[in-house]
């Protein structure tokens, strides 16, 4: 009897060979490619122990091999929390296939039956005998030269010993010690480039008096196109003391083009827009349904929430290294699609994709579509005006600030009708925002990268079509998952945005979920529940309960009325198909409205554990990163400029100003892993903004949360 | 070509021929090779770019390297013994305190800097002085635990 064939996972069926996945070498190590990109969310570590767990190698032995154009597989983006689901799923099958493929070699090697081999760490025996051999022996430096069956079956996982305990992160100590990012990076003859942005969108160079660089020594060029302008030079500080030069010799003309920060709303809610119905979480191309409020409603509350335009704002601003030899360009970026950066620097460069070979290097944590790709062209066009030497463009602070792609705005309105019971009979959920997909995907006659906009010929801003798949970024967990007795869900895709948008961080998730999770409280008030059990009662799915019940006891929280701090809860599913995440946050208000986290408690499940350290990391880093967002983060723009340029002007949450949090995992061994980088982004702002109205009676719907005014007048 | 500035880093005197205004984080990542201290903002608000200039934390994007002056400059290359890492590194490793980890070269000075002052500061002595460096993956919870290790380390 065979065993049945696993059905192989989509990265699988593009790259069915063992030998894009594994290479074992002949000294010893074993090389493990993956098409997903460390972005600090740990992936290297997730692949390195899923890949030692199954081919029975240490830890030690493995080396990841991250997202290359020419090498190991395209897994097209590191996005939407799927590494490990796609690319971990993947790694599982192969090395099982490559462990089953060498113990066949060792079986005819030693002259043993297959059921009598083990391996400890590459070494394979058989038992009762001395004879031995090493995966190193049998293939080392040699190819597999075969395909994927699915017929080979992972282990089992209660015999486990990597997948699932602590451990530490793969990439770390290079980290600690020295240089290990793209920014590092230094070949022989390596030159430094900056660029001149335009002061705002509507900006135009109309002259520059390039005289200005004359005095300067080591520039080796500059790039003037239209209104794009570069410089590139020998040594750093050249580079930066020209780029300011040629800063104060440009002379731009602007156009007022934006409405500035205190209009966004406005102006988001007066765009033309396309209206779609949510239907099990997909948007359907149907005409609307208009909302009909039910028939003997007990009570019916109204709400609407905001959040405004956020940055991802890296710790590091984006750079590139970017060298043209011989009609062949190579840049190292730390995109999260260099298979998509690819065929879009073909088209801005009037290359063939084959000229052009994208490897992917460490950058800072990036959260998101941020200024990589665009860094990517601009080393491209530098590099091209100095072939043979390597050019690394290092953007400024404010090019990052100024120039990355938002987090778009988003307006939530709620209507919520309970039966005298105490029960939600009715739910309507009308989400409004721009896309949230602003990646650089080549488009005839326009692109997404900023250099493209400014260059003559300029390109236009690429027009986004609304996405209609399930959890596309607009109405990304907009369905709720509670099982409510009627409930009607609609996505208002907005056009054109007036500031550049794309993906941050749980796309749409953030702002729904923080509608939702806040609208159940406020209905869990007006039905005189707690807002615990007012969840438990509209909730069927175990796994959902169970994260709840989990971090409300962890959290003391039937005793929140005796804690003398506000205590919020809230509750999301990824997607309503990745980890489940409940959230407990406790803190206090001071009287002139300042808010201060105290503790923040987290119950998630994400399926099976990799890595559970990693898995709280980026849960832990979520929720931080996600109140940051909630307490401090706003876009601010002018009618011409972004006014958000720096560190002073943008601000974020500090050392001084986090709270003590705890994670505890509910693990699922044998279950499929479930993403889990962006599970706490929803949750956080609604426990916070149900914190603060528990210890202050406020209801906050606005982000940034703030307090100082309200709890005035309510005093007065 | 400019007069060689002497400037003594990781024990070592060093001389670097560089216009005096080169911020002394370039000289130490494109001059010296030591590239563990990173550029983030460039107007000292990050702190990404913090070494140890005369037993101080101190911003090194934006001080002139003709500053720095008789002052030993102390970098993350000089923490290790060979393959020994330094306690503070070592707490870091013990408590995968990061996530992306491009600020936490910054931040192993910063605490280099206070546990020579203080073996034992208390928690708000940890985060006033953390409080100069931003983290943006949001490691905060794992990098005071880790900064917490290092000085019941150090202290033994």
């Amino acid at each position: 009897m065979s065993e049945p064939r696993r059905a192989l996972s989509s990265s699988l069926q593009r790259h069915p060979g063992l030998d894009t996945w594994i290479r074992i070498e002949a000294d010893g190590t074993v090389v493990l490619r993956t098409g997903k990109a460390e972005l600090g969310q740990g992936i290297k570590t997730a692949i390195a122990r899923i890949g030692a767990e199954e081919l029975d190698v240490a830890l030690a032995r493995v080396r990841v091999e991250t997202a290359d154009t020419a090498r190991g597989p395209n897994e097209l983006m590191t996005v939407g929390s799927m590494s490990v689901e796609d690319s971990g799923s993947a790694m599982r099958q192969v090395a099982a296939e490559a462990r089953q493929y060498l113990l066949e070699l060792a079986a005819q090697r030693l002259g043993a039956p297959l059921s009598q081999l083990e391996v400890d760490d590459g070494t394979v025996r058989a038992r009762g005998s001395e004879r031995r051999t090493t995966y190193w022996e049998l293939l080392g430096g040699r190819d597999f030269a075969r395909e994927v069956t699915g017929e080979a079956l992972p282990k089992a996982p209660e015999t486990h010993r990597i997948v699932g305990r602590p451990g530490t992160r793969v990439d770390l100590r290079e980290k600690l010690v020295g240089g290990a990012f793209l920014s590092d990076l230094a070949p022989e003859g390596l030159l430094f480039g900056r660029v001149v942005r335009p002061p705002g969108y509507g900006a135009r160079l109309v002259s520059l008096d390039e005289s200005a660089l004359r005095e300067l020594p080591g520039v080796r060029a500059l790039v003037r196109d239209g209104s794009f302008l570069g410089v590139v030079a020998e040594r750093e500080e050249q580079a930066v003391r020209a780029r300011e030069l040629l800063a104060a010799a440009a002379r731009w003309e602007e156009e007022p083009t934006l409405p500035g920060h205190e209009r966004a709303y406005e102006t988001l809610l007066s765009s033309e827009r396309r209206s779609f119905p949510v239907i099990d979480g997909a948007a359907v191309d149907a005409p609307l349904e208009p909302h009909v409020a039910p028939a003997g409603a007990a009570a019916t509350l109204r709400a609407r929430y905001l959040r405004p335009y956020q940055m991802h704002a890296s710790i590091a601003p984006s750079s590139a290294l970017a060298k043209l030899d011989g009609g062949q360009l190579t840049v190292w970026s730390h995109s999260q699609g260099v298979h998509i950066l690819r065929p879009a620097l073909a088209q801005a460069l009037g290359m063939n994709p084959r000229q052009i070979r994208v490897i992917h290097a460490d950058g800072a944590g990036c959260y998101g579509h941020n200024g990589a790709d665009d860094a990517a062209l601009d080393a491209a066009l530098l590099a091209r005006a100095v072939p043979g030497s390597p050019v690394l463009v290092q953007w400024t602070r404010e090019d990052e600030h100024a120039w990355e792609p938002y987090g778009p705005a988003m307006v939530v309105d709620l209507e919520g009708s309970l039966d005298s019971a105490g029960r939600v009979i009715d739910w309507n959920h009308e989400v409004v925002s721009h896309t949230h997909l602003g990646r650089p995907l080549p488009v005839a006659g326009s692109s997404n990268l900023v250099a493209s906009w400014h260059r003559d010929p300029a390109l236009p801003r690429t027009r986004s079509e609304p996405r209609l798949e399930p959890h596309a970024g607009i109405h990304r967990n907009a369905d709720p998952l509670y099982a409510f007795a009627r409930k009607r869900v609609v996505k208002h895709f907005a056009c054109d945005p007036v500031l550049r948008v794309s993906s941050a961080r749980g796309l749409g998730a953030y702002a729904n979920v923080f509608a939702i999770e806040s609208f159940m409280d406020e209905l869990a008030l007006r039905a005189g529940r707690d807002p615990l059990e007012f969840r438990l009662a509209h909730l069927d799915d175990p796994r959902a309960r169970a994260v709840l019940e989990t971090a409300a006891e962890r959290a003391g929280w039937r005793r929140r009325a005796e804690a003398g701090r506000g205590q919020g809860l809230a509750f999301a599913r990824y997607k309503n198909a990745k980890c489940y995440a409940a959230v407990v946050v406790e803190l206090e208000v001071a009287e002139g409205g300042e808010i201060r986290l105290v503790r923040a408690v987290i119950a998630a499940d994400a399926g099976e554990v990799v890595d559970p350290d990693g898995l709280t990391n980026q849960l832990e880093g979520g929720f931080v990163q996600s109140a940051s967002w909630t307490l401090k983060e706003e876009v601010r723009f002018d009618t011409r400029r972004i006014l958000s340029r720096d560190w002073d002007s943008y601000p974020i949450l500090t050392f001084a100003e986090v709270p003590d949090v705890e994670t505890h995992l509910i693990d699922r061994p044998g279950s499929p892993f479930l993403g889990a980088g962006e599970a706490t982004q929803g949750p956080t702002p609604a426990a916070i903004a149900n914190a603060i109205a528990h210890a202050t009676g406020l209801r906050l719907r606005r982000i940034p949360l703030t307090c100082g005014e309200e709890l005035a007048s309510a005093r007065v | 070509m400019p007069e060689p500035i002497e400037i003594r880093v990781n024990g070592r005197l060093e001389r670097v021929a560089v216009d005096p205004a080169t911020p002394l984080l370039y000289v130490l990542r494109n001059d010296l090779g030591l590239r563990a201290a990173k550029f983030g903002c460039g107007l000292e608000q990050c702190g990404a770019c913090t070494v140890v200039v005369g037993g101080e934390a101190v911003m090194s994007c934006a001080l002139p390297v003709c500053e720095v002056g008789a002052r030993e400059v102390l970098t993350v290359e000089g923490l290790a013994e060979g393959d020994a890492l330094h306690p503070v590194q070592q707490a870091f490793l013990a408590e995968n305190a990061a996530q992306c980890a491009y600020c936490v070269p910054g931040i192993l000075m910063e605490i280099v800097a206070l546990l020579a002052w203080s073996s034992a500061p208390s928690e708000p002595d940890l985060r006033r002085a953390l409080a100069s460096h931003l983290c943006r993956c949001g490691a905060h919870p794992r990098i005071l635990r880790a900064a917490r290790r290092a000085a019941r380390e150090v202290a033994r």
